[in-house]
């Protein structure tokens, strides 16, 4: 009996931290993507350096595919309490591939097929129980029938920091895996449909941190500040890693005050700057944020969601901090809400962001979560030639004015060390020189000064994107991290009569959302908090209710299969 | 240069009469026209308080941030142009309280940079509340009872955490800050030099009178280069040393450590988004 016969086969890994799950994804995934496969995978993780139960979910598609599953095809975990973490994904259509003494008692137990594998026997004969998670790739890759010579190369290219003895014994493993695939009784054999192209070998895969911190080196950031904390690390940790290459200095802040504020002063000196941070990270910045407002110094906030209050879950997701992000700060001044849902949102918006954020003297927040920066697939292309970058700052003359009035509120932004002019800038209420002031003229003209931006901010919008028929009856609508999971699970109930609006800007929103949400019949939220923030601010800023919200807050992020059954219930 | 050069012309100047505040602006004012640096060279970060709104009241480029916080935007100031002379100053309150751990951390990445700090003792915009600096017993409308903190020693922790240039000086002697000054400008890398100055509305215990017969000059063969020594002597409390206790040259400051001046010396602000090693970093994410 052939157990998988899809073009879509989803491979979950899951065992405890530490223990070479990690390095186990990363070779699966470059063989099956160097192969030619689609890649998606995303991963949900505890709190904890070592132990517990992690899992990576990989798709490998016929076609590009992006957006989680729960079901599980072939289930490689990697010790008992794995079994128990994912035993709700697992059916009678998973397969596992594991070595059934090692799961006993609760293996036996499981509705699903088992391919038992000795191992531990087969891991001490090349060198060591670690090798058994490189015997797993070779089984995977066995199954996916890929040239043995590719298999090679990958694990070479994988290892090849180490000596060359590390290097055999891991050709050993996958070579051992490979064979042990290709003896699976013929009942057993699991029919693998999804295709290979040649070209999508040669794609890139990106993650969302990646996305993200790319974006920003194509926006002109020469500066990032910030304070370590789950999930937004990964940005911090690029550009630290890439400092000498793309000019940026990245430097670790005693706390995120000091990161807000060194970042001011970096951009106040002329240099694009940048903090990336989650929720109580974020919460320490607020102060500075409306420092950046008064002295309209832009900058750049990654604010990377995570479930809160306080700390919350660490390492899991939420879309809870979006009202956080757009009333942070005491006090009234302009800002841009930017939410990628795709890689390529992640990168070009990042790289619109520096400039809007220029061009604006505003913050400028890129709001992902856990669930976007974590995943990852492969996409074929960045377009650099698409990128525009705009140089905003003059050189200043003698009698130059930091605050000088005009139309837009937007003053010439000048910086001290370029030109004979002298930039005063003061988080007190100042003149036009930049000068603390008590005048209630003054006060009244510059509060004015700084919110009459928002005209333009509002004018040039990014609108949403629609995503099926024009003539829907359902419109679902979404913002950020969401964006696939809720086009396939939209596509699964119904894509004649669905359709999907996603908002990659959350604030301000385009005018013209008002007559876009207006036509079809019935209005669906789906978002990852419990309190529909985008629907209040739909609420607030359009006048426009939206009746059903499909929410959800348990921390991680709505599966295909789960949404899609809700999506069901909805247009009964 | 022009001993006016940093004068701002006729401004309202929101100091009480008699305020330290003056002596240590008029000095300033001086010591940088004598250093011969251009007002466009120089910017001064300031917090908040009285203290912190110095940078008003002279010709400079000026960052008046937020209480606690001018650290922080001056380390980021001088890291993207190193060749902006930088000077953070405020109060006690402002620096050694509510700044306390970007004044230790400071210290630590040792930026090229000079910290002034007014240390007055009190809070004088809120209105005569105890500052970290504060003597044991001191009654403010807040401390009914008299300060029960132990009084922070920022020489003695400056020092601790093995500052490149830690110098007291007071409002006193005007001579022995201007030359303070000078030198902490000159010296390359992070340069506290913390000045005793009298607040006459809300300090009456620690006044001009008191400064003089309580602090004493670091005699000439004192070698600022002993660790163990300049903690020492900045332990004391009986009189209070004033003059440089301690300097370690060894240090590289944090701007010489960035990897951004490695390959050019170029300020940050006149580089441009490396879109070609974009395309190189993206062509070879391709391959891997």
């Amino acid at each position: 009996m052939k157990t998988i016969k899809s073009e879509d086969i989803s491979i979950v890994l899951c065992g405890p931290a530490g223990q070479g799950i990690q390095t186990a994804e990363k070779l699966m995934v470059s063989i099956l993507r160097k192969a030619g496969h689609n890649i998606f995978a995303t991963k949900e993780y505890m709190s904890r350096v070592r132990g517990g139960s992690n899992s990576i979910t990989i798709r490998v598609s016929s076609k590009p595919v992006s957006a989680l599953i729960d079901r599980m095809d072939i289930l490689i975990p990697l010790d008992r309490d794995a079994l128990k973490h994912v035993s709700h994904r697992i059916s009678h259509e998973t397969v596992l591939i594991g070595e059934k003494e090692k799961l006993m008692p609760d293996v036996e137990k499981l509705p699903c097929r088992i391919l038992d594998i000795p191992l531990s026997k087969l891991a001490k004969e090349t060198g060591g129980i670690i090798y058994s998670n490189v015997i797993t790739v070779g089984i995977i890759s066995g199954l996916f029938q890929i040239e043995k010579s590719l298999v090679h190369s990958c694990v070479k290219k994988s290892f090849n920091q180490k000596e060359k003895e590390i290097i055999d014994r891991n050709l050993n493993a996958i070579d051992k895996g490979i064979d042990t695939a290709s003896d699976f009784s013929s009942d057993l054999t699991i029919d693998i449909k999804a295709k290979k192209e040649p070209e999508i070998g040669k794609e890139m895969i990106l993650n969302g941190g990646e996305a993200v911190s790319l974006g920003a080196v194509a926006g002109g950031c020469h500066f990032i500040a910030s304070y370590p904390m789950t999930p937004s690390t990964p940005v911090l940790t690029f550009l630290a890693q890439h400092a000498e290459t793309f000019h940026v200095i990245a430097e670790q802040a005693e706390d995120e005050i000091a990161a807000i504020n060194m970042a001011l002063g970096a951009s106040y000196a002329g240099a694009r700057s940048m903090v990336t941070t989650s929720g109580g990270g974020f919460a320490l910045m607020v102060e500075s944020l409306s420092l950046a407002g008064m002295l309209e110094t832009p900058i750049v906030i990654h604010l990377a969601q995570r479930p809160g209050p306080a700390t919350g879950l660490p390492t899991r997701t939420e879309q809870g901090d979006l009202l956080f992000a757009l009333h942070a700060g005491h006090g009234e001044f302009p800002r841009v809400i930017f939410a990628p849902g795709t890689l390529e949102d992640g990168f070009f918006l990042t790289q619109k962001a520096f400039n809007l954020a220029d061009q604006y003297q505003i913050p400028v927040f890129i709001l992902t979560d856990q669930y976007f920066i974590d995943s990852y697939y492969n996409i074929p292309k960045l377009d650099l030639s698409k990128i525009k970058n705009q140089e905003y700052i003059i050189k200043t003359g003698q009698n130059y004015i930091r605050y000088a009035p005009s139309k837009n509120g937007i003053s010439p932004r000048g910086i001290p060390g370029y030109g004979d002019g002298l930039v005063v800038v003061d988080s007190d209420e100042h003149d036009e020189e930049g000068h603390i002031t008590e005048s209630s003229h003054v006060r009244t003209n510059m509060v004015n000064k700084r919110l009459k931006k928002m005209d333009a901010l509002i004018r040039e919008a990014l609108p949403p994107e629609w995503i099926g028929p024009k003539d829907c009856e359902t419109l679902v609508i979404c913002w950020g991290s969401t964006v696939h999971i809720v086009f396939e699970s939209v596509r699964n109930v119904n894509l004649e009569k669905m359709a999907v609006l996603h908002f990659k800007q959350v604030y301000p929103i385009a005018p013209s959302v008002s007559d876009l949400i207006k036509k079809p019949k019935r209005l669906v939220m789906v978002e990852n908090n419990a309190t529909a923030q985008f629907a209040q601010i739909i609420k607030t800023q359009l006048n426009i209710d939206i009746p059903i919200k499909l929410l959800k807050y348990d921390g991680l992020a709505f599966s295909v299969e789960e949404l899609t059954q809700r999506l069901k219930k909805v247009n009964l | 240069m022009d001993i006016n050069s940093y004068d701002i012309g006729n401004i309202d100047i929101a100091w009480c009469p008699g305020c330290g505040n003056f002596t240590i602006w008029k000095v300033l004012k001086e010591t940088l026209s004598e250093l011969d640096l251009e007002p466009r060279e120089v910017v001064i970060v300031s917090g908040i308080g009285q203290a912190a709104k110095m940078p008003h009241y002279l010709k400079c480029h000026t960052f008046n941030g937020l209480h606690g916080r001018s650290l922080p935007p001056a380390t980021g100031i001088k890291a993207v142009n190193p060749k902006l002379t930088v000077i953070a100053e405020s109060g006690d309150g402002d620096m050694y309280g509510e700044g306390g751990n970007h004044f230790i951390h400071t210290i630590r990445r040792n930026p090229n940079i000079i910290n002034i700090v007014h240390n007055n003792m009190v809070y004088g915009l809120t209105k005569g509340q105890a500052s970290p600096t504060s003597q044991l017993g001191f009654v403010t409308p807040v401390q009914v009872n008299g300060v029960i903190l132990e009084p922070l020693n920022p020489i003695t922790v400056a020092i601790a955490l093995n500052a490149s240039f830690v110098a007291r000086t007071s409002t006193v002697d005007t001579d022995q800050m201007k030359m303070i000054f000078k030198k902490a400008i000159q010296h390359k890398g992070y340069a506290l030099v913390d000045v005793f100055h009298p607040c006459v509305s809300f300090n009456k215990i620690n006044t001009y009178q008191w400064f003089r017969e309580n602090t004493y000059y670091l005699e000439k063969s004192y070698d600022p280069k002993n660790k163990f020594d300049a903690f020492k002597r900045a332990s004391e409390t009986e009189k209070l040393p004033l003059g440089i206790f301690y300097i370690n040259r060894d240090k590289s400051s944090f701007e010489e450590s960035l990897n951004v001046y490695q390959e050019s010396n170029e300020s940050l602000f006149s580089r441009h988004a490396e879109l070609s090693r974009l395309q190189e970093f993206i062509n070879k994410k391709k391959e891997e």
